[in-house]
């Protein structure tokens, strides 16, 4: 971002709001739909990297928290239409305003309890305990037949949002561009914070940070808790977006493809995970459309691009601008 | 006389059927260089993780300036006051040398729990950090990434990085490790200036910079300290140079 100039963001800002009109101008109205998912998994992917990147915490289990912002979202839908409290006591609520945050909090709490257990653990038994957990979860909702169990949970309207009609494709775009915005602008903060030197310490040298008087447990704690939050948020959008949560989304090859997307465009960078998460869609949709054994031709991109791009699509971009 | 600094009393640890530390007693005063010298194997890695919690003792107990350091993690015992440097450096290679010392005094200022204000424009931070840089004569070095940084000036900035976090004591494992014949010199002089700052335990195989830098020195063989005493004592301790100077000569 800082190497960027300012008329490049600019540029790409401006192209970025009015991407709606320009799909529909050029003929392609699914390109918002795509951008959407792209923009909310680069949420999620940028969440993830929050740990795996900065902190050198590889979860391969945080589908579960973007899962859970998804279920929470729908659990919330399902009472608020049954208009019968969740566990007798939690009214439902279609409300944005409230779901997201209860979809943070919910899965927040999930990837504190979690990650205290976990992050007892380092390398990978920390990555194996990750997925196990995830996977616990994933059978967790299959089985859970009162919210849909395998099929999933169907969210017959979207969340109600001060008026602006989240069906709308374009409105939902514009919804997940301000909360892609201010996800990176937070991140932004925190990794140039104390407490980001702090988590950048921690992975590069646990020992060093424990001798200059760093209790390593807690600091980490708190990353991976904030980065199951943002995955939350990611999950609660989607389901917004897709007015459906279901197993799937906590399964263990969507950690997988979260990891994917942030290698993809750049480990331990702000922007690098966005990218690595529009690559991803594109490549998904482009390929798919031609042959169904697209994962075998997306492995094969993404091994090109750890080989010879050293640090992901951003510095590919990087070297590129400045080579002109 | 004043209390030590550190005390250690019959500290013992076992590896199975090895005595690593057998009821070890040790030392060190205000304001004193306490060397601790042995041959390879008798227990001086040992003793200094369980020094700084990275090991805990089978038994014995260790005071830090009168508290008790037993069951503590490495992180608390810093907070104490215990200070260390590696013999194999341990830095954290992404940062700059700057940004290395300043993380020790972030850490010192209490929790880091700032999660919105950037370190990078903390004037204050990076001023206290320079100092401790300066105070190793490698205020010049500081925007340079640590991984770009000499064998010597690792060593030092592991000092600087120490001295950051104001300890009591500081545990020195093998600071001339690798250093060529002037970086020593100047290792010397700089840990002959840091007594003033804090009491040293150092552990060192390089006999010109134990005897001319201990107050005190004890040598630790088959993890029994078989003698402590002043340079002199020990160089004329005939157990001392037949278990290890000795050795050394031959």
């Amino acid at each position: 971002m800082r190497d960027a100039r300012p008329w490049v963001i600019a540029a790409i800002l401006g192209l970025l709001v009015a991407l709606p009109w320009i799909a529909d101008a050029i003929g392609q109205p699914a390109l918002t739909g795509m951008m959407t998912r792209a923009l909310i998994y680069g949420i999620a992917a940028a969440s993830l990297n929050l740990a795996l990147g900065y902190g050198g915490m590889v979860s391969f289990g945080h589908a579960a928290f973007f899962g859970i912002g998804a279920y929470t979202v729908g659990i919330l839908y399902a009472h608020h239409s049954s208009g019968e409290p969740f566990l007798g006591l939690i009214p439902g609520t279609d409300r944005l305003i409230l779901t997201i945050p209860a979809a943070m909090v919910v899965s927040g709490l999930m990837a504190a309890v979690i990650g205290a257990l976990s992050l007892r653990t380092t390398g990978v038994q920390f990555i194996m305990i990750t997925l196990a957990f995830a996977q616990m979860l994933f059978f967790l909702f299959v089985s859970l037949e009162a919210y849909g169990g395998d099929d999933g949970l169907i969210i017959r309207r979207a969340n109600e949002f001060i008026g602006l009609n989240l069906r709308d494709k374009a409105t939902m775009y514009w919804l997940c561009l301000a909360f892609a915005a201010a996800t990176l602008l937070i991140l932004h903060r925190i990794v140039n914070s104390r407490f980001g030197m702090a988590i950048a310490g921690l992975r590069q040298s646990e020992r060093r940070m424990q001798v200059i008087g760093l209790h390593p447990w807690r600091y980490r704690l708190a990353a991976f808790t904030l980065s199951g939050m943002g995955a939350g948020l990611a999950g609660a959008l989607m389901a917004n977006y897709l007015r459906f949560a279901s197993p799937d989304m906590l399964h263990w090859t969507k950690s997988g493809e979260l990891m994917i997307m942030v290698i993809l465009g750049g480990v331990g960078t702000l922007i690098g995970p966005f990218l690595g998460a529009f690559a991803f869609i594109a490549l998904e949709s482009s390929l798919a459309a031609r042959t169904e054994h697209w994962p075998l031709a997306l492995g094969l991109i993404l091994l090109l691009v750890v080989l010879w791009t050293r640090g992901g699509l951003r510095a590919l971009l990087l070297r590129m601008g400045h080579r002109r | 006389m004043t209390a030590p600094v550190l005390e250690v009393r019959s500290l013992s640890k076992r590896f199975g059927g090895l005595v690593a530390s057998d009821t070890i007693d040790l030392d060190v005063n205000p304001g004193e260089i306490h060397a601790l010298i042995g041959p390879n194997g008798a227990g001086k890695t040992t003793l200094i993780a369980q020094l700084c919690g990275e090991l805990t003792q089978d038994s014995g107990a260790i005071h830090l300036d009168g508290a008790p350091l037993a069951g503590l993690p490495p992180a608390s015992r810093t907070a104490l006051g215990m200070a260390r440097t590696f013999q194999i450096t341990d830095l954290l290679p992404d940062f700059t040398a700057a940004e290395n010392v300043a993380l020790a005094v972030q850490v010192r200022d209490g929790h880091s729990f700032r999660l919105f204000r950037d370190v990078r424009r903390d004037a204050d931070l990076r001023a206290r950090a320079l100092d401790h840089l300066a105070s190793i004569d490698m205020a010049d070095r500081a925007d340079i990434l640590v991984s770009s940084l000499s064998h010597g000036e690792a060593k030092l900035l592991e000092l600087a990085v120490a001295l950051a976090t104001s300890p009591k004591l500081l545990l020195l494992d093998e600071p001339m490790a690798g250093l060529g014949p002037t970086e020593s010199a100047a290792m010397i002089e700089t840990l002959r200036a840091l007594k003033s700052r804090a009491a040293i335990l150092l552990v060192e195989h390089d006999m010109d910079a134990v005897f001319s830098l201990a107050n005190r020195v004890s040598v630790l063989v088959h993890g029994r300290i078989i003698a402590t005493g002043t340079v002199a004592e020990i160089r004329d301790d005939p157990a001392v140079r037949a278990a290890y100077l000795g050795e050394g000569d031959a």
